[in-house]
Order: structure tokens, then C-alpha cells, then sequence
């Protein structure tokens, strides 16, 4: 075998063991789903077992998945497309108007992200407390907006830093003011970016647990919440939790799955010039 | 003019349908009652029962919020330390009522209806959900410490368990069976980090071997040889005879252990008796043993009192419906439902003396008179060799206690594990205490 074909095939051999090791933990949950409670903590790891379904009736005899989950994706696209709605404009004035400030600027967006969200709890708890926002869509869709700003912004302004400046400047030209700009030519352009961009914004959403867990209570608890329920102190709980989490994560699962190529041409746009 | 009759009519009878609704609307109110729980299976039960008193109740309708217990604590505490009002009743245990009632956070119950009976609920479960002699939370289980061993292998080893073995014994026995090449250990333990895992174990030990959190004055004691002698067994019991890991193992690592048939011994919470009779959750059910906590120099202390009990936050604004509801779930009727329906031995246990009279429950929990005894000698007050200024067996009942317990916590796994001496954590542990205490005002 050539050197260069060997090359290859170790590399894609490496590449599906990574894969398959990031994959492992959710493959394990999904097993474990599958599981009897005696099973799932048994000493010797077992891949072959008496699958049982009584874990998921369980779950779902428990907790209302539905409700948790129609939550879950008001509060995760709503949140997205609040903060897109922020950051494209903010973006694009970064990008085509930068003043000497510009980096600076970004840079603080990005330290917010440092800060221990604990931190600000007991103010957040407050605020939302005196406006009635505690256990409602619209407090966690402001949350979630305000928490990815930063990174939403930060994407945004990488990839319209790769459209070249002659097309806007073509546009302005023609007589186009910014608004026009931004909708006409700015955003068709960048449609790949502000998709990837959205898409890890759901994701982070979807995911998020310390402020969904603490800003809500039943109207507006996500999936993270049904997931924390099913933890236990005293008592075995693995193959239930897997259960739930299983179904926490299928949605968002099937839906990076489908839309990973979108992901991936955003995230690789502007990578090789 | 008949068109203007008729809009007059349209009109009046509009307005009187809508004086009727809303006349309506109120006797068909439904109050909604947010209670914040636990998952654990006395908890898992009482949310499926509770449409038993959603339908003896019309006029209530309840909403779950089950968390993890941390999660549960953080969430709680946010809420009512800012009056936020979202929980209607709130799952806490013995440690935080005391200390939130002196806040005021807490609504007492002190106008119980004349049925409930509370003079059936057990004294020192009373006592520990008490704050100046005020009742402000009602205890839904209770449970204490307790020694569960292998009855299959100690007979084959020919040793015969009394009713109140000693630490010394316990040792003893670990060496006997102790058989670590065929998977199992003599002794499981707590030994994960955390101020309701290992140091819930650590401090009963430490009662037990004559030592105690903080003298009169609130001057720290773990640098005393009490707290050296104990932590120096809890650690050489645990490396010679404990499972590999056994600092990551708290109360579900250890039942996982035990119910697959890999522990001897096991010094842990009462509620597990439970589940290792059961012989859906346990291999080892007809093989288990029980007896009380192990004793060393000090006969009292070596056995803990924990209750989840159901409060009402004082920021709840449906306080009559709450109390409606915790006085159901923690009735002697409510027990009677669930023996009904998931039969005697998932009875809630450790909270009422009908429950431990019952014969149905005794021939069901063969467990339970030993559970009663735990519960009935555990003494949150007198429970170490010399006085101490505050409540609790195992913990210290101030807020700071929290933090405390989680940072020696910390100390007494890296001493488990070999990361320090016993001595060296012991000495960090009692500066770091000594820290906490000075900056709380406590000491100078």
C-alpha cells in the first residue's frame, strides 16, 4: 500500500475513534435507557441485556415530556432569534463602520462570558421577581438572548468580515441605505453564517440548565428541568435518568444531525480563501 | 326604535350573562398550590396519589417541581430568601428549618386541624422540625443511621451481630470477611466530599468516639484527639476493608454496591432497608441483616436524625390551600392510602407511632422496630460526651455550616485518599473552620 493511501487510512481510522469516543457517553445513556435499575449499576458493564421499555413509561407517566419539551423550543428558537435580531445590525456596524473602539468593544462582550452566572443570581431573581418574569417564556427568551449575545455577535462579525467591502460598497452606490444594505445584499449573503450562527445559539439554549432551573418552576420549565427531576439523593435512579435524558436530547440530536451540513459549511465559511 | 329595543336587550342580556360568569368564575376558582420536591420514592408515590386529594378537594389544584437535592436547596433558598413566592410548599429537611424559621421565612403550624393528630408524630422528628419550641414544617418521612450486613456470610463466617455491635467489632468482622479478590468488601461507607455525604457519616462517628463540631464557646474541636482517633479509623477501616473509589461513593454508590452483593457491611441511612428488601431493586434481599449504628466510647450520637419534611415559605399567597395539602400528605390517612395502594412496606417511615403500632406494617417491614428504636434514640440536642451550643446529630445547625461541611468535607476525602495525612487535614480543616467562624462573628 502506497505511504500517501496508508497516510489516509490511518487518519480516517483516527478520526472514527475520536468520533466514537465523543459519542460514547451518549451511547451508554441510550443503552442504559434500556436498562433495569439493577442492571444499569451492575459491577460489570454489560452490553448485552433484557432491553425493557418500563423506564420510559415511567418517565412519561411521571412528567408531562410534551409540555417540557414545546418549552424548550419556545425558549431556545425565541431566545436565538431575539439575539439575531440584536447582533446582526450590531455586527454589521462592527465590521463596515469599525471606530478604534471596535475591538475593544468585543472584547468586553466577550469578558461578560467570564463572570460566574451565580454571581448575578440573587439581582436577576430580583429584577425578574418585581417585573413577573419568574417562571415565564418571555423572562427565560431574554436570559437566553442576552447570555449568547456575545458569542452571536462574535461569529457574525468574523463572517461578515469575509464579505468583501466592494459589494456593499456597489450597493450604497446604487442609492441602497443601510437598512437596505443589511436585508438586500448583507444577509443573502451571509445566510450560511447566520445559519451556524442560530444553530449554536439553539444548541446553547437547548442545553442551558443553571437559569432555567432557577427562573422557572412549572409554566415555562424546559427540558433541563425534566431531566433534574429524575436525579435522585437516596434511591437508584441511573437507567430513569438516562431515559429522560434521552429524550431531552433526541429532539436537538435529530435536529443538529439534519442540519449539520448547514453547520458545518457556516462554520468553515470564510476558512480557506 | 325596534332596532334600538332590540341592541337595549342584546346588550342587557350580555351584561347579564357577564354578571352571571363572573358571579361564577369565583365559586369555580381553583387555587393552585406549587410544591417543590425531591425525587426519591416516598416523593415518587405522593405525587401519584395526589389526585386522591386534588379530587377530595376540588377547589385545589397542585404543581410538581421535583428537583435533585442540591438543586432543590439552591432553588429554595433563592426563592424564599427573596420573597419570590413561586413554591406554595417547599421540601426541606431538618437543617434548614430551624435556621429559616428565626428568619421568619417560614409560616408555623400552629393551627393544625384537631384530626391530625400530631401528638402520634414522633418526638425527636418533632423536635428537629421545631424552632423555639414552634412546629414550622411537617415531616413527610423520617429516618436515622443503622448497620446493614450480609446475614449469608456472616453466618458462614460464624459471627453473631448483637442488637448494638461496637465500632471495635465492626473492624473485627471487616477483617474476617474481607475478600477483595472475588469483588467484595467488608465495609462500605460514605466517602464522597460533601457536608450531607461524608461528613454526615464523619460527625456521627466523631459523636460517638467522644468528640463533637465546636465547644460552648463555638472554639472548633476537630484539631482534638476525638476527631483524630476517629477520622484515623473511619480512614484505615475504609483503605483495608472498603471498596476501590470509595471517596466518589455516597448513599446511591453504596446501595448500588450492597444491592448487587458486593459490600458485607454498610453504615448508612435507615430508608435503605426499604430498598434492599425489595427484591425488584435488590439481590441481597433475603440475605440482609440489620442493626443499630455501631457505638464506640460514647453510647449516644452514632446514629443520625434526618427528616424531608413539607413547609410553607411565609412568601406563599395560598398559605389555608397549603396547609390543606401537608397536613393530607403527612397524615396517618395519607400512610393508610399508600399501604392501600402500593401495600404496607412503601409506607413513608420514621414519622408516625400508628405507622410502627400497625401489625400490617410490621409483618410487611420486618425492619421497623429496629428503624424506631434509630429514630426514637436519636437526640438532636444530647448527642455528644460534653455540651454543645448547637442542634443537630449530624451537623451543626447554623447557616454556616453549609460551607463548613463542605470544605472539611473536602479534607477528610483528600485524607481518604492519600492526597494528606489525617493530621494535615484535620489541622486545615481546623484553621479553615476557625476562619469561617471568626469572620461569622462566632469567635474573636
Amino acid at each position: 500500500m502506497p505511504t500517501s493511501q496508508r497516510h489516509k487510512l490511518m487518519m480516517s481510522l483516527l478520526g472514527w475513534v475520536v468520533a466514537f469516543l465523543v459519542f460514547f457517553p451518549i451511547l451508554w445513556m441510550f443503552l442504559t435507557s434500556f436498562k433495569t435499575e439493577l442492571d444499569a449499576v451492575s459491577g460489570t458493564p454489560n452490553i448485552f441485556f433484557e432491553p425493557t421499555l418500563e423506564n420510559y413509561a415511567a418517565v412519561q407517566e411521571r412528567a408531562d415530556y410534551f409540555r417540557f419539551a414545546m418549552n424548550s423550543i419556545i425558549i431556545s428558537f425565541g431566545s436565538t432569534i431575539l439575539a439575531l435580531v440584536f447582533a446582526i445590525p450590531a455586527a454589521y456596524a462592527m465590521a463596515f463602520f469599525p471606530s478604534k473602539r471596535t475591538r475593544g468593544t468585543l472584547l468586553w462582550m466577550l469578558s461578560t462570558k467570564m463572570l460566574p452566572p451565580v454571581g448575578v443570581l440573587v439581582p436577576v431573581y430580583l429584577i425578574f421577581r418585581d417585573l413577573q418574569l419568574l417562571d415565564s417564556h418571555l423572562g427565560l427568551v431574554i436570559v437566553f438572548a442576552l447570555m449568547n449575545l456575545p458569542i452571536i455577535v462574535w461569529m457574525l462579525f468574523t463572517f461578515f468580515k469575509e464579505v468583501p467591502k466592494d459589494i456593499l460598497e456597489a450597493g450604497r452606490m446604487d442609492g441602497a441605505s443601510p437598512r437596505q444594505e443589511l436585508r438586500f445584499i448583507l444577509i443573502p449573503l451571509s445566510v450560511p453564517g447566520i445559519a451556524s450562527t442560530g444553530l449554536l445559539s439553539v444548541i446553547l439554549a437547548w442545553n442551558e440548565a443553571f437559569w432555567s432551573l432557577n427562573l422557572t418552576t412549572v409554566a415555562a420549565a424546559p427540558l433541563t428541568a425534566f431531566i433534574a427531576s429524575f436525579s435522585s439523593p437516596e434511591g437508584l435512579f441511573w437507567a430513569k435518568l438516562s431515559a429522560a435524558s434521552t429524550m431531552a436530547i433526541a429532539p436537538i440530536l435529530i435536529f443538529g444531525w439534519l442540519s449539520q451540513k448547514q453547520l458545518v459549511r457556516g462554520l468553515t465559511f470564510g476558512a480557506v480563501k | 326604535m325596534i332596532k334600538s329595543v332590540k341592541s337595549a336587550a342584546v346588550l342587557s342580556s350580555t351584561m347579564a350573562l357577564a354578571v352571571a360568569l363572573g358571579a361564577a368564575v369565583p365559586a369555580m376558582a381553583q387555587t393552585t398550590v406549587t410544591i417543590a420536591t425531591v425525587n426519591n420514592g416516598d416523593m415518587v408515590v405522593m405525587q401519584g396519589l395526589s389526585s386522591a386529594f386534588e379530587a377530595a378537594n376540588p377547589d385545589i389544584e397542585l404543581e410538581w417541581v421535583v428537583l435533585e437535592e442540591n438543586v432543590l436547596r439552591q432553588r429554595a433558598t433563592t426563592d424564599i430568601a427573596t420573597g419570590g413566592g413561586q413554591f406554595d410548599v417547599m421540601t426541606i429537611g431538618t437543617y434548614e428549618v430551624p435556621i429559616w424559621a428565626a428568619e421568619g421565612w417560614l409560616t408555623a403550624m400552629d393551627n393544625l386541624p384537631d384530626d391530625y393528630r400530631l401528638d402520634d408524630v414522633l418526638e425527636p422528628v418533632r423536635a428537629g422540625l421545631s424552632y423555639d419550641d414552634t412546629l414550622y414544617a411537617l415531616p413527610f418521612y423520617a429516618e436515622s443511621s443503622m448497620l446493614f450486613y450480609r446475614s449469608d456470610v456472616f453466618a458462614d463466617a460464624g459471627i453473631e451481630v448483637p442488637d448494638q455491635p461496637t465500632y471495635d467489632q465492626v473492624a473485627e468482622w471487616a477483617a474476617a470477611i474481607h475478600d477483595p479478590d472475588n469483588e467484595f468488601y467488608a465495609i462500605c461507607l460514605r466517602g464522597k466530599p460533601g457536608w450531607g455525604e461524608n461528613m454526615a457519616f464523619l460527625s456521627t462517628l466523631v459523636n460517638t468516639f467522644g468528640g463533637q463540631w465546636f465547644d460552648m464557646d463555638w472554639n472548633p474541636q476537630l484539631d482534638s484527639p476525638e476527631w483524630a482517633a476517629a477520622v484515623n479509623f473511619y480512614v484505615d477501616l475504609l483503605n483495608n476493608y472498603g471498596p476501590p473509589g470509595a471517596s466518589s461513593n455516597g448513599f446511591n454508590e453504596n446501595l448500588a454496591l450492597f444491592s448487587t452483593g458486593r459490600c458485607g457491611m454498610w453504615i448508612d441511612a435507615t430508608v435503605a432497608a426499604g430498598m434492599l428488601f425489595n427484591p425488584d431493586q435488590s439481590q441481597v434481599s433475603d440475605q440482609l441483616g440489620f442493626a443499630r449504628a455501631p457505638i464506640d466510647v460514647h453510647p449516644v450520637g452514632s446514629n443520625w436524625l434526618w427528616s424531608w419534611a413539607l413547609a410553607i415559605p411565609a412568601s406563599s399567597d395560598a398559605a389555608d390551600a397549603a396547609t390543606r395539602f401537608v397536613t393530607w400528605a403527612t397524615s396517618q390517612d395519607y400512610i393508610e392510602l399508600v399501604a392501600e395502594n402500593n401495600g404496607w412496606v412503601a409506607a413513608p417511615p420514621g414519622t408516625r407511632i400508628s405507622t410502627y403500632e400497625n401489625p400490617n406494617y410490621q409483618e410487611a417491614a420486618p425492619f421497623a422496630g429496629s428503624v424506631l428504636a434509630a429514630i426514637q434514640s436519636a437526640d438532636p440536642i444530647n448527642t455528644t460526651a460534653n455540651p454543645k451550643p448547637y442542634s443537630g446529630v449530624q451537623y451543626a445547625g447554623i447557616p454556616e455550616f453549609q460551607a463548613i461541611g463542605a470544605t472539611v468535607g473536602q479534607m477528610m476525602a483528600a485524607a481518604l485518599t492519600g492526597q494528606m495525612s489525617v493530621e494535615q487535614a484535620l489541622a486545615s480543616a481546623q484553621s479553615s473552620t476557625e476562619r469561617v467562624m471568626r469572620q461569622a462573628g462566632y469567635i474573636d
